[in-house]
């Protein structure tokens, strides 16, 4: 049982770096959707990527770095507010665009206008 | 390995920074600022397990509340061009 908390110990640095790592790798991809993507509905689809996988990957990551348990709960807090808000900001958004009317883009994209426009 | 990740980070909030400058339509930019603000959010807890301060971590929980709350009072500001409308729906059809 001792030797399992010794190597979890040893493992965890080097766990919690790769998961932050992870996250913000994410986060840089969901960053390059939003900004490549054609549409406005498209680029909110790629926003949630950053929203979701890249908060809860570097909270867990940061979650196994913490030194105190205090630390852990409150990434925990920070976690629960980002998964409460983060749908509720992104459905209000959405709605807002609809209601003001803006179209989605349908069809195909070509190549030539696809990209940063 | 960390400080990699906080270089990553700043890498997502340049580029989502662009978006959020040279957005076309209104709703664009508030996406774009709503997700740097949460980009925030995790560069200020990398930063604070970066330099050994984990009370950063009180900032991020500040900041992920004002983010929301403002993502809504602008939605709601360009919809009603008002502060002072209610948000709750009047009678059974009209919203």
């Amino acid at each position: 049982m001792e030797a399992i908390f010794d190597f979890w110990n040893a493992l965890r640095p080097a766990l919690g770096s790769a998961l932050v790592l992870v996250g913000a790798m994410l986060a840089v991809i969901g960053t390059v959707g939003v900004l490549r993507f054609p549409d406005f509905y498209t680029r909110l689809h790629a926003a949630s990527v950053t929203d979701t996988a890249a908060a809860t990957l570097a909270i867990v990551g940061m979650a196994l770095l913490a030194p105190s348990f205090a630390v852990v709960f409150k990434l925990a807090v920070v976690w629960l507010f980002l998964f409460m808000t983060g749908p509720t900001s992104s459905h209000a958004i959405a709605n807002a665009a609809h209601t003001a009317g803006l179209q989605p883009m349908i069809g195909r994209v070509d190549k030539a206008d696809g990209g940063a426009e | 390995m960390i400080g990699a990740a906080a270089i990553a980070l700043v890498v997502a909030f340049a580029l989502m920074l662009i978006r959020a400058l040279s957005g076309p339509t209104l709703y664009d930019r508030v996406l774009a600022v709503n997700s740097l603000g949460t980009e925030i959010i995790l560069l200020l807890g990398v930063i604070g397990f970066l330099t050994g301060r984990p009370d950063f971590l009180d900032i991020s929980i500040l900041y992920a509340l004002i983010n929301f709350v403002s993502t809504i009072a602008i939605l709601k500001f360009f919809r009603y061009r008002s502060f002072q409308v209610s948000l709750t729906r009047r009678g059974k059809g009209g919203a």
